[in-house]
């Protein structure tokens, strides 16, 4: 069946909130507005102003009370508008949720479900716009997911809450009018990555907002004569390296393409990781696309030009087969 | 630990909680002299009377969120001595492990949620714990202990919005020691009336002297009983003073000693006492029962500390993540 990845991630919540009374969803403009992102429209009339908690702008605050109802035995799904604003709620994500279990010797369990949209391409500029999942992925005690097809958007939520710890979702912002198949079995984990496209010379590996300029790349690529494999992440913490190194073990060749910066970001870890680990499987040296370092700038080809773009990607690819 | 019915031995049951914690925290600044307890070490010493006077105002069945400065919060809470102790030495025996130390004390079984190291951090944690009773239509409160340093956090005043807008059943328990670590309430504060802030969201406020175990109890027994029929938050300023410094490292050099004299003379262990002897209620010898009972408490906790054993480091990366479950 065909459908877009917010009526994915709209199925996946009513689902949650029909089938536990224990879920939740809170967050700024969810309940009356509909969700920023329009995902939660029509669910305050249906599941009412207690579970479709409309809060004030207080990240912090309501982050925080997710953490303590979390505790207290719900299943909360808190929603914090952007990445940006995600900075504000920073201290009780890094400072409460991811630690509490640790630091209380194993008696306290986080079960808090966080959604955010991320990402750049909608001429929002540099404080709504930016990819800060590796900031998350750095965090032991939490964990990262980055739905990129509406299959995921379907079916990462249930797991999720049945995590018994954090888990933060990444929803790009260019996805939510993304339409795709949604398979008759959507129902998924969130332990490994996925292999989109099998492919046998180069592996291209990716997640979130930049899976589609991947795929769309490789499509080009493939009427060029070069198969290139694409391997979506799905999980940014803790990292699924084995089908990662699988890949790499086959094609010899990696191309990481992350809209983070490239500075300290995820790209960088996984080089690294495929640098310690698979060093003498690489037949050209490996390769990162990432944001150009600028704070995301408004004008629409500044921003395209901040941005990878599927045109770079197979430029990088092409390069690296014919070195 | 939980309210009694048997109004006639409070007095001294309230008494006897103060030693506990009067004489654990002294020698727990003696083993930190000797290297047995590291990290940052807060002691509690002169403001007992806050701890004890509320959570002997509670049920069991509530919750409790505290400070980095709650070594007397647990204890009273029923966290076995013991247990505080083997977390300060670091011992798999500690009430975490090992894994927490003096400002990260956990309990589940004494609903217990910390121990909080970061000034404020436990006040969105009880707002939190109070919405899931609401949802799931549980009588029980949630008591948030925070000194006045907390009260300049941002998320001091999201969280009393949140309280007072979301109707959450939380007794807000504001230890004022009139020291934010160095910096004194005035030189931090332009509203030094803490309850004139929390009333402005509105919620119920009240001040008590917090040298006073009695008048601390009778304020949070009132209180708690608000926060329970109309679950409403409610916000009690209890004015103490610590007579030590904030933690081992600090030199204490911003206070006036004349000031912490002055104070010292309001010592709940010295006054409380002195009123109950007065009083006909307590005699010496029950007095020095209870001071033997606590001392005794206190060298049980700290043989068994050093008796216990260190957690494996090959548990190193336990309670990171809970274990998936089946095979």
């Amino acid at each position: 069946m065909r459908t877009s990845y917010r009526e994915a991630l709209r199925q996946a919540l009513h689902e949650a909130l029909s089938d536990d009374p224990r879920v939740f969803l809170m967050g700024e403009d969810v309940g009356r507005y509909g969700g920023a992102y329009a995902v939660s429209k029509g669910f305050y009339d249906e599941f009412g102003p207690e579970r479709i908690r409309d809060t004030p702008l207080s990240e912090l605050g309501f982050v925080g009370a997710g953490i303590g109802a979390a505790l207290g035995g719900m299943r909360p799904i808190v929603e914090v508008m952007t990445v940006n604003f995600s900075l504000l709620a920073l201290d009780q994500i890094v400072n409460a949720a991811a630690v509490l279990r640790h630091m209380s010797g194993g008696q306290f369990s986080v079960p808090l479900v966080i959604r955010m949209a991320t990402g750049a391409g909608r001429q929002l500029a540099a404080q709504h716009s930016h990819s800060l999942e590796n900031w998350y992925a750095h965090i032991p005690g939490i964990r990262v997911l980055a739905p990129a097809t509406v299959g995921d958007a379907r079916g990462m939520l249930a797991p999720a809450l049945a995590d018994p710890d954090p888990v933060v979702i990444f929803e790009h912002a260019q996805l939510y009018n993304l339409e795709g198949e949604l398979p008759a079995d959507w129902r998924c984990g969130i332990r490994r990555a996925a292999v989109r496209r099998p492919g046998s010379q180069v592996t291209v590996v990716t997640y979130g907002g930049c899976l589609p300029k991947a795929m769309a790349a490789a499509e080009r690529l493939a009427a060029e004569g070069i198969e290139a494999e694409v391997i979506d992440l799905r999980v940014l913490r803790p990292l699924d390296m084995e089908t990662v190194m699988d890949s790499v073990r086959k094609t010899h060749r990696v191309l990481v393409v992350d809209e983070g910066w490239k500075s300290g970001s995820l790209a960088g870890e996984i080089l690294a990781r495929i640098a310690e680990d698979g060093f003498y499987d690489l037949d050209a040296p490996p390769r990162r696309l990432c944001s150009v370092e600028v704070p995301t700038p408004y004008a629409r080809h500044l921003e395209e030009a901040a941005l990878p773009q599927a045109e770079q990607i197979a430029a990088a690819v092409r390069e690296m087969l014919n070195a | 630990m939980a309210r009694s019915a048997d109004a006639k031995s409070l007095p001294r049951r309230l008494l006897a909680d103060m030693l506990r914690i009067r004489r654990l925290e002294e020698k727990c600044a003696e083993l930190y002299g000797a290297g047995k307890i590291r990290g940052f070490l807060h002691l509690y010493i002169g403001e007992e009377a806050c701890a004890v006077g509320v959570l002997h105002a509670l049920t069991m069945d509530d919750n409790i969120a505290a400070t980095y400065r709650e070594h007397g919060h647990a204890l009273v809470r029923g966290v076995p001595m013991e247990a505080i102790m083997a977390e300060m030495f670091g011992k798999a025996t500690g009430c975490c492990g090992g894994r927490g130390g003096s400002m990260h004390l956990f309990d589940a079984a004494a609903r217990f949620y910390g121990g909080n190291a970061i000034v404020g951090g436990s006040l969105p944690l009880a707002a939190g714990l109070a919405l899931a009773d609401k949802m799931q239509g549980r009588k029980r409160i949630t008591a948030c202990f925070f000194g006045d340093g907390a009260v300049a956090e941002g998320v001091f005043h999201e969280t009393m919005n949140l309280a007072a807008l979301w109707r959450l059943p939380v007794l807000f328990c504001c230890e004022n020691n009139f020291y934010g670590m160095g910096t004194a309430l005035h030189r931090a504060h332009a509203q030094t009336d803490l309850c004139a802030k929390a009333a402005a969201y509105p919620m119920a406020t009240a001040r008590v002297d917090g040298m006073d175990v009695l008048a601390v109890h009778t304020a949070a027994v009132q209180a708690a009983a608000r926060v329970r029929e109309d679950s409403r938050p409610f916000f009690l300023e209890m004015q103490t003073y610590r007579f030590r410094a904030h933690s081992m490292f600090d030199p204490d050099l911003y206070r006036d000693k004349a000031e912490i004299a002055a104070w010292k003379q309001r010592d709940p262990l010295d006054t409380f006492p002195a009123r109950l002897k007065a009083e006909g209620k307590l005699t010496d010898e029950e007095l020095l029962v209870l001071e033997r009972a606590a001392e005794a408490e206190v060298a049980a906790a700290v043989e068994a500390a050093e008796a216990a054993p260190l957690a494996p480091v090959a548990d190193l990366l336990k309670d990171v993540y809970t274990p998936e479950a089946g095979p």
